[in-house]
């Protein structure tokens, strides 16, 4: 198999990108990793007219910590940040998850951010930790909050011309743990069901804020608010996280599929979000 | 476009349509043939080849994107004096049957124990994941991986 015809502009900076992009209009489309682009083109259900590949622009490759965000740039692999010191809790978690190991060579964390699919791992991922995606059009620069970036499956609040140059996801100051538990039928497919937890604990040992998210078990990556709600306040505990688990199961709206029957599937949300939360409650404990 | 793609070594200049994949270059331009084609959608791994030393699955890389790149393909990993250690052990530990998924196999293997010199049966079945064997079970591969490791650590004169 093999792609349509298209054009290929090689970008040798952000500027230029986003400048060939405004000049395309929506037959353009960027080219990162192009794990999940070219499979599309392949099956010639993406057929743009023009790729604009940025893996040439040098600077976005950096995975970094400073002041206070953890920094991902748009050329950082998957395969980058699960082998960076400054991943933590839920991303370092799920880094070695997505996809299979050659994928993770290539394939970039900002890619399948603004993919969207709603089957990735990493949308779940921010929706509990909290980030900002960085987006650049020959306008300027902005910073959309990731639970108005997910709007929907495939779809981003990206602007036609925006370019996603990185992303900023804050490191919490006090003591904090993260967790991502992802049911596969073998490495590389999709999630059957994964539950993505990250909990920042105060000085008295209470949790101080609350992430959990699903991925697979909705039409979009889900972020489970009310279960956050319930959890933060309240010391860790096994009877706090089973009532999250609960509203966690009550919030995912699993199908039957080749993958399982979605009770089956709300069945494992529940157990995930109980062990997930317990990880990461721990792991916040220990640090 | 025009790419220069260094190819076990050597530079192969040449002009490539954009959406020619890095597979099809080296299979049918580069004519190395044992880069495989199999399932060409991003699962099986039969196509992996070493970019820059790193496993990648050539059938989802534009050839235009692997310009100014260093490739390895199973042909490469031979040197003059002899098989690379992966592919005496693939031999050795009858690590494969058809064969079809060997290449991919043996550099997923070599990449490995360049990071990792002394891989436990745990580390080879992660770094062989993305790559699917239909035949074996996979125990003579994971077998044949250790011993590879095994022997280039007594030949660098390791422990």
């Amino acid at each position: 198999m093999f792609p349509s015809r298209f054009d290929l502009v090689v970008a040798q900076s952000v500027g230029e990108a986003v400048e060939a992009k405004a000049d395309v209009g929506e037959g353009g489309r960027f080219l990162a990793g192009g794990q999940s682009l070219i499979p599309m083109m392949k099956m010639r259900v993406a057929f743009p007219e023009t790729l604009i590949d940025i893996n040439r622009i040098a600077g976005l490759d950096a995975v970094e910590r400073s002041n206070g965000h953890l920094h991902v740039g748009a050329l950082v692999r998957h395969a980058d940040v699960a082998a960076s010191d400054a991943a933590f809790g839920a991303i370092a978690a799920a880094a070695p998850w997505v996809a299979d190991p050659l994928v993770r060579n290539r394939g970039t964390m900002c890619g399948s951010v603004a993919h969207c699919d709603p089957e990735g791992d990493w949308n779940s991922v921010l929706l509990a930790t909290g980030a900002a995606v960085i987006a650049q059009s020959p306008g300027g620069q902005r910073a959309i909050p990731i639970a108005e970036f997910v709007q929907g499956a495939f779809t981003s609040a990206l602007a036609e011309d925006e370019l996603v140059t990185g992303l900023r996801i804050p490191v919490p100051s006090g003591r904090f743990g993260g967790s991502y538990l992802k049911l596969e039928r073998k490495i590389g497919d999709y999630a059957t069901v994964a539950v993505a937890s990250h909990l920042e604990l105060d000085d008295s040992g209470a949790i101080a804020a609350a992430g959990l998210a699903l991925t697979s078990v909705n039409p979009v990556n889900t972020k489970v608010v009310d279960a956050e709600a319930v959890l933060v306040g309240q010391q860790p505990s096994p009877e706090v996280f089973a009532e999250a688990a609960e509203l966690a199961a009550a919030a995912a709206e699993p199908r039957d599929d080749v993958r399982g029957t979605a009770a089956w599937k709300r069945q494992v949300v529940r157990t995930y979000a109980k062990r997930g939360l317990a990880a990461a409650a721990q792991q916040a404990e220990g640090s | 476009m025009e790419v220069t793609i260094t190819i076990n070594g050597s530079d192969h200049a040449g002009d490539v349509e954009p959406r020619t994949l890095l597979v099809d270059h080296i299979r049918r331009t580069v004519g190395l043939t044992g880069t495989h084609i199999g399932c060409d959608t991003t699962s099986c791994g039969a196509c992996t080849v070493l970019m820059d030393g790193k496993p990648v699955k050539s059938c989802t890389v534009l050839a235009a994107q692997a310009d100014g790149s260093a490739v390895t393909t199973v042909e490469g990993l031979k040197t003059a004096e002899g098989l690379h250690p992966i592919q005496s052990a693939f031999t050795d530990d009858h690590g494969l049957q058809c064969g079809f998924c060997t290449p991919g196999m043996m550099l997923v293997g070599a990449s490995l124990i360049a990071e990792n010199p002394d891989p436990s049966d745990d580390e080879v079945r992660w770094a062989i994941s993305g790559n699917l064997c239909r035949c074996t079970g996979y125990i003579n591969i994971v077998k044949a991986i250790r011993t590879a490791a095994a022997r280039a650590a007594e030949s660098s004169g390791g422990s």
